[in-house]
């Protein structure tokens, strides 16, 4: 049971958990925040996936060696693909918010059984 | 009671799904493939000391530049569904003021705030940072000004005009790579000097790069935080 494992449990149940909301949920702030939290939860894992125990940052500077970089770093590519996965998950989320808050001032609720437009 | 069970057998037919994965997990002993290159040629190639500053503003060019179009795009969104119609005066609702405290703490907090941001997108090359972090502790320091007045409004032409202007420079610093160096070479840094290794000055195109996306982000979520704060109807 090392780091990486520990970080792939929390990853996981974080994914189950924001799961969980999303589908249980009436109210349509809490199935966004359910998202949220899946969004973290994935992210957690794909950074987990690039860690290799022992090694440090890949930030070249005085701790690490260049000529023997690629033996002293984790790997970056999964860091820079979470990068661009939190600013795409920030402004969906944005976007959804915006809907809800839109869909409030037509109905004043936020209740999902309140809107059956697209219900079959 | 059904509607318990459903979502209960789906919660646990993804655990099931997720347990495959984490048996099936093996650890990492050695950077393979496109990792091992980008850590062994980095440096040499682009001169920045953070790689993955490196792979998301040049190996990764394209990816962000797709990236920054989804912000504008769902900022544009927000802006475009919440769009306010003019009200008559007087019909603005009172709202309380905010405290003391939070009024002379954020007079304290906000130049320090969007200090440390410039310095985030600005130091992007060298240490952890970069400019979608910087651009998001610039909107945060706005975020805290709508907290601390309530009359604060922000100037949307000067905010429009950052904007596309930061957006339309760092196109075109992309295509002058196809122009100056050659077919293939799309937001390639490598248009100034690499210069020396580990500098603020260094890394060739990448600090510029930053700085727009810096500036971008940081006026585009402070536009959607304007956006969504509204006012009561």
């Amino acid at each position: 049971m090392n780091i990486t494992n520990i970080v792939h449990i929390i990853g996981f149940a974080l994914i189950l958990i924001g799961f969980w909301g999303m589908l249980t949920q009436k109210n349509m702030i809490k199935i966004i925040l359910g998202l949220a939290i899946v969004e973290v939860g994935v992210q957690l894992v794909m950074v987990a996936f690039g860690f290799i125990e022992g090694r440090t940052a890949p930030i070249l500077d005085s701790a690490v060696e260049l000529s023997k970089a690629s033996e002293l770093i984790v790997d970056p590519v999964p860091q820079a693909l979470v990068l661009t996965a939190i600013v795409i998950g920030v402004a969906v989320n944005a976007l959804m918010l915006t809907f809800v808050i839109r869909l409030y001032q037509k109905k004043r609720s936020l209740s999902i059984n309140d809107y059956k437009d697209l219900k079959w | 009671m059904i509607k318990r069970i459903i979502p209960a057998i789906l919660v646990i037919s993804i655990f099931f799904m997720l347990l495959k994965v984490m048996t099936n997990i093996t650890p990492k002993y050695d950077l393979t493939g496109v990792s091992k290159t980008y850590a062994e040629q980095g440096a040499s190639d682009l001169g920045a000391m953070n790689l993955v500053t490196a792979i998301v503003v040049t190996y990764r060019g394209l990816d962000t530049l797709g990236e920054v179009a989804v912000l504008f795009m769902a900022g544009t969104g927000i802006a475009l569904l919440l769009r306010r119609k003019k009200k008559k005066k007087g019909s603005v609702a009172k709202k309380r003021e905010a405290s003391e405290i939070l009024q002379t703490g954020s007079k304290l907090l906000v130049p320090i705030i969007m200090m440390f941001g410039a310095y985030i997108f600005i130091n992007g090359h060298l240490s952890p940072g970069g400019g979608f972090q910087g651009g998001a502790a610039i909107a945060s320091a706005v975020m805290l000004m709508f907290l601390a007045d309530n009359s604060f409004k922000i100037n949307h032409k000067v905010f429009g005009l950052i904007e596309s202007l930061s957006g339309m420079f760092y196109v075109i610093i992309g295509i002058l790579g196809l122009v100056m160096i050659g077919a293939d070479h799309f937001l390639d840094s490598r248009l100034l000097p690499l210069g020396e290794f580990g500098k603020i000055l260094s890394a060739g195109t990448i600090p510029i790069i930053y700085t727009l996306v810096g500036l971008k982000v940081g006026t585009e979520l402070a536009s959607i935080i304007d956006n969504m704060k509204g006012d009561l109807e």
